[in-house]
């Protein structure tokens, strides 16, 4: 999958501009930057939620599998159902390796709203081993994970790797993944130019 | 697909679900007109098709500030939007659903609420035509009021604001022809418009609520 040259908005006003990467199987992409500065946003563009106002993303059409803050699960539906929907959505076949992988075994008939946070977050990952596809783009994936989640889950996201899948996770923990890290603070737009701002009223 | 629908179905059958919702509002409005018209048979067997439809029409927009939204919230349609499945296909699948838990329980009710309206005889056919044929077009129309209204939050109001007036159309063909038919008279032109009019919602709204969604989505 390559970035070149993305400029994207939100809510109108540019935040990144010149966003150019690469990110090849097998490799990892970790986002860094400061609360506000557009991790989010240039997540979902990638994902193909929003279009760019620049650019363009090659090499990954329909191949993406997006999670963000929010995890899609149905709180009166049990773990089992909550995860089977997902593997139908995405013909993925069984949610057998998703279920071994974070440990949902014991969970599977229990109502998705009696769940802790923690385990909601662990059923939200769960559902990118469900999906089958190549790129995974996280969304700060470990949020109200505790230690031994987040080691499990680094090391699902190592084994990913290893069968030739790439992951771009904005995060700001160190999740002890091999892998470049990108700073996207230095991307930020720049402010629209003043001096011509209010040429039109004079 | 079958997995969305199958999906949506459960999720209404299940505690706070709504399903229900529409049905009780529908029972209370029919319940209660023969107490605020008074005991005149003859009146309410006159006005009893329109009060049947626009009750049922009411009972369909109660329930479609929560066809969307609750799946806007939890996240879910970002990553339907993300998943094989084109919006057409998930827009479709949501009116579908919504017809099946909302709308149909409301045509099987209102031969049996006709009866507290004193539904002439022949009428009781012609309204279950007349409301399985128009109903479709209010959850198609309604799935798209509530596309348009998705990321707002209390968007009920303007919904329902949106959404009336292309109410209009389905509501007076629809009831003209369950009128037509209590009266004894031809059925065939309302008909034949009401058919035209979900037909018509049925293949080209679906595309325009899915490009809303998308635009709500960003």
């Amino acid at each position: 999958m390559k970035i070149a040259g993305l400029s994207i908005a939100r809510g109108g006003a540019p935040v990144l501009e010149g966003v150019s990467f690469e990110l090849t199987p097998g490799r990892a992409l970790i986002l860094r930057g400061p609360n506000g500065c557009g991790k989010t946003t240039l997540l979902r563009t990638i994902a193909g939620l929003q279009p760019p106002l620049a650019g363009t993303i090659t090499g990954a059409e329909e191949d993406i599998a997006y999670a963000a803050h929010s995890d899609g699960i149905k709180l009166t539906l049990t773990v089992g159902e909550n995860l089977t929907f997902w593997a139908e959505i995405f013909a993925a076949g069984s949610i057998e390796p998703a279920l071994d992988a974070f440990d949902l075994r014991g969970l599977l008939d229990r109502p998705a709203g009696a769940l802790s946070a923690g385990q909601k977050r662990r059923l939200g990952l769960a559902r990118l081993l469900v999906t089958g596809r190549r790129y995974w783009i996280l969304d700060e994936p470990t949020v109200s994970l505790d230690r031994a989640s987040v080691q499990q889950f680094a090391g699902v996201v190592e084994r990913h790797l290893a069968d030739g899948g790439a992951a771009l996770i904005a995060t700001h923990i160190d999740l002890g993944l091999e892998g470049e890290t990108l700073d996207v603070s230095q991307f930020k737009a720049k402010l629209p130019d003043l001096e011509e701002f209010d040429e039109a009223f004079l | 697909m079958k997995a969305l629908l199958l999906r949506d179905l459960k999720l209404a059958l299940r505690a706070g679900g709504g399903f229900g919702l529409g049905l009780a509002f529908f029972l209370i409005v029919t319940v209660l007109v023969p107490f605020s018209v008074g005991p005149q048979s003859e009146l309410l067997a006159r006005i009893a098709p329109g009060v049947l439809w626009l009750g049922a029409l009411l009972a369909c927009l109660l329930s479609l500030d929560r066809l969307l939204a609750l799946d806007w919230e939890d996240g879910t349609l970002d990553l339907m939007a993300t998943s094989p499945l084109p919006l057409e296909a998930v827009v479709t699948i949501k009116a579908l659903a919504h017809w099946i838990t909302t709308s149909l329980p409301l045509v099987l009710a209102a031969p049996v609420l006709g009866i507290l309206l004193n539904l002439p005889t022949a009428g009781f056919q012609w309204l279950v035509v007349s409301l399985l044929l128009g109903t479709p077009a209010l959850s198609v129309i309604g799935t798209f009021g509530a596309a348009l209204t998705v990321g707002l939050k209390r968007g009920g109001l303007l919904l329902s604001l949106l959404v009336l007036p292309l109410y209009v159309p389905t509501l007076i063909f629809g009831a003209e022809a369950a009128r037509r038919g209590a009266d004894g008279m031809s059925v065939e032109t309302p008909l034949l418009m009401l058919a035209g009019i979900s037909a018509a919602t049925l293949a080209l709204l679906p595309f325009a609520s899915a490009a809303v969604l998308r635009v709500n989505l960003r």
